[in-house]
């Protein structure tokens, strides 16, 4: 293993329609590390996750994004997911007519590659696909019937969000990026979501979780904790700055600051 | 309606000449002649030959329609009308455009099948499937016969109906496959049989199974059920430019036919086919329809509801590739109060493929209590495809309950990113996508077909075919 951070993101300006919404943005990511990206409404958190997995429709205008020390922003955002990249959605979109544990199959199977004839990942067995699904669904609380659905279509939004957690558990990437993904949970999903991710790190792969709420941090413990206020991340600490951040409000760390420059 | 001509039909029982003795030689174009030579070539009864040479001077009377897909490329008098299946079948496999023999090949079409499908080999070996299967429907009164043999064998049932439905007149091309159809299925259910497995048209055996002037005639007796399939969803080659068919349909009291089919004709063809159904008491009639291929396909499955409770549905699918036009959809004619209709249309437009949903509902005065509803849908995949829709409505009654949706989409940028942010490619997630949107038709479909119409669709979203 060499020691090249797992995730790195490099001065990134970027934005969409040519307006630049993320203003120069750094932050790196190691294995086994799980950092909370926190900042207000609009601060550019979901455009960031955006950029990172791929989203056609945003543009870079300068800086890098490495994963394993490539750039991916030459890349499609299926060969970010097929490197180990995956991206939990904040607002996940309804695939009318592809059911849930078909489209999980063919996504499965498209991460997993071929047989690289090197011990590596290999395509997946129909048998061992439908337990593999079984289990996850489990342990994610999720009922069965959920399998044979349209993707998304008539999910409440809890429900979406923990499909998307379901997703991530049938790709097992190396490093996720979870978009708000337990706002909009009732307590009791709140728990099993926040289980499910704990039972997921394997101390191994990293995690970049996007919050405006602390309350997530309860439940998943970050190592560290960023904050991003219009475009930037303007802080980074431990675990105790999620506590700060919750007791002063955004408003105060923006005063706090120095008008940036 | 037809004239119903005033024979007894004892006379022909053995009028029959033997068909081997007769030689015909194809040539291309139409008049009488051709028409008198494919009737004697057959042996059949006068009368058939009467309605065919009727049929001929109703076909040349009509114009050529002028609504619809462009027919202005399509020469009469290029066409063979008749073919021999012999001759039809001495066509050699080197003949058979490359991107054909490719799809075959991606579909994992098995060898001997290939050449038949193609139309250059005999028909593939169902021979056994076929008999067990005879005995079985043998045995419930079931007669399922190509056209030709039921003409011959039971032909007081053949005259009794046919053109009942689709008078040749109806049309210009119901004329035309009036005066010169050959091959086509025979389908009559008595009372109160259910037939339990679909009836394929490919177990029947019959070279002229995949002509281009096929005459359907299915009749479904009270109380009695069946599915018929046919087509399927690899490429049928044909070198004649104009394939048209005529299917009639008639379900009697409390009865119920399905009637699915699946065509995917060679880019060259004109796929200009009339299919109707007269659903009686209570009766259903479902057409599940799915086109693909063709130059230029016209077709409109029709229900006419002619007595309460009756019930119509169409489930069409159309896929429409570079350069093709697909023209379809459905008619709904409500004669009777209580009846209701279904219409959903799925269409894919790619590349410069082109889709028309062109649909009538019609509720005749006093049809009151009718509920008809109509969804159509399309599917655009490229800025340079293209989709239209005319829903007809002509509704003489007040007491009705019409619903009507029609939705154009593309396949949203969203949609993609997310199926690839999983790591799925661009292709499959597009061909994902495609696949959702004909879900609600393809799983009514069975399952082989539903199968094979993802497979095509995955292969036209590769790019690879065509
Ligand atoms: N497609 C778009 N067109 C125009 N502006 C956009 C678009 N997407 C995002 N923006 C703008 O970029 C800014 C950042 O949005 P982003 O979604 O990244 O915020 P966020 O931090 O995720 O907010 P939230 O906490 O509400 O999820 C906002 O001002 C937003 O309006
Ligand atoms: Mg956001």
């Amino acid at each position: 293993m060499s020691d090249t951070p797992l995730f790195q993101v490099e001065n990134l300006h970027a934005g969409i329609e040519g307006e630049e919404i993320l203003k120069g943005v750094d932050l790196t990511i190691n294995r086994g590390e799980i950092h909370a990206l926190m900042g207000p409404n609009g601060s550019g958190k979901s455009t960031l996750a955006y950029i990172v997995a791929g989203h056609p429709n945003y543009e870079v205008f300068e800086g890098r994004v490495l994963y394993k020390g490539e750039n991916v922003l030459e890349m499609g955002a299926d060969e970010r997911a097929q490197l180990g990249m995956f991206l939990a959605f904040q607002y996940p979109t309804t695939i009318p007519g592809v059911s849930m544990a078909n489209f999980l199959r063919l996504a499965v199977n498209s991460v997993r590659g071929e047989d690289d004839g090197e011990g590596g990942k290999k395509r997946i067995a129909p048998r061992e696909f439908r337990r593999m699904l079984r289990e996850k669904m489990q342990m994610l609380n999720i009922d069965e019937s959920f399998a044979t659905r349209y993707l998304n279509e008539g999910f409440s939004g809890g429900e979406k969000k923990r499909a998307e957690i379901l997703q991530m558990a049938m790709l097992e990437p190396e490093f996720a990026i979870m978009d708000e993904t337990v706002s909009g949970l009732d307590i009791d999903a709140l728990r099993t979501v926040s289980e499910g991710v704990n039972k997921l790190y394997d101390g191994t792969m990293a995690m970049l979780l996007i919050t405006h709420y602390q309350r997530l941090l309860n439940h998943i413990k970050p190592h560290y904790v960023h904050v991003m206020l219009e475009g930037r991340i303007v802080q980074s600490g431990g675990p105790e700055l999620a506590e700060e951040l919750e007791a002063k409000g955004y408003e105060q760390i923006r005063s706090e600051l120095t008008p940036a420059g | 309606m037809v004239t119903k001509p005033d024979i007894d039909l004892g006379q022909y029982k053995y009028g029959f000449s033997d068909p081997e003795n007769y030689h015909f030689k194809s040539r291309k174009g139409l008049d009488e002649d051709i028409v008198r030579e494919i009737s004697q070539m057959k042996g059949e009864p006068e009368w058939m030959r009467d309605f065919r040479l009727k049929s001929l001077e109703y076909f040349r009377k009509r114009p050529v329609p002028t609504w619809g897909g462009d027919l202005s490329d399509l020469d009469f008098n290029e066409i063979f009308y008749y073919v021999r299946a012999s001759e039809a079948t001495g066509k050699s496999w080197d003949d058979v455009p490359e991107y054909i023999k490719n799809t075959f090949e991606k579909l994992g079409i098995p060898e001997a099948e290939r050449k038949f499908l193609a139309g250059v080999g005999a028909q593939y070996e169902s021979e056994v499937v076929y008999h067990s299967l005879q005995e079985d429907l043998e045995n419930q009164g079931v007669i399922f016969l190509d056209m030709d043999s039921a003409l011959r064998e039971h032909p007081e049932i053949v005259k009794q109906y046919m053109g009942t439905i689709i008078p040749p007149n109806d049309n210009k091309f119901a004329a035309l496959n009036s005066a010169v159809w050959s091959g086509g299925s025979f389908v009559y259910v008595p009372k109160g049989v259910k037939v339990e497995i679909p009836l394929q048209a490919y177990f029947r055996i019959n070279a002229e199974n995949m002509g281009q002037f096929e005459r359907t005639l299915i009749i479904v007796e009270e109380d009695a059920y069946v599915h018929y399939v046919e087509g399927c969803t690899a490429p049928t080659y044909t070198t004649n430019s104009l394939h048209s068919a005529v299917v009639e349909i008639i379900v009697k009291e409390g009865g119920r036919c399905r009637y699915t089919t699946i065509q995917n004709w060679s880019k060259n063809t004109y796929n200009l086919v009339t299919k109707r159904a007269a659903a009686y008491k209570n009766a259903t009639m479902e057409w599940v329809d799915g086109n693909l291929g063709s130059k230029l396909t016209m077709k409109y499955p029709a229900v006419w509801l002619m007595e309460p409770g009756a019930r119509g549905e169409v489930l069409s699918v159309a896929f429409a590739t570079d350069d093709m036009h697909q023209d379809a959809g459905a008619k709904m004619v409500h004669v009777a109060p209580n009846t209701s209709s279904q219409i959903i249309s799925k269409s894919i437009s790619k590349g410069t493929g082109r889709s028309t949903y062109r649909g009538l509902v019609k509720v005749h005065k006093g049809a009151s209590n009718v509920k008809a509803n109509v969804v159509c849908d399309a599917l655009l995949l490229d800025e340079s495809s293209r989709t239209d829709t005319y829903p007809y409505m002509e509704i003489e009654e007040e007491q009705v309950s019409i619903g009507h949706e029609a939705t154009v989409s593309k396949v949203a940028e969203e949609q993609l990113f997310y199926l690839q942010s999983r790591g799925v490619s661009e292709a499959d997630a597009m061909s994902m996508i495609v696949s959702g949107f004909i879900e609600p038709v393809a799983k009514e479909l069975p399952l082989e077909y539903a199968v094979e119409l993802n497979r095509l669709i995955q292969l036209e979203m590769e790019g690879s075919v065509g």
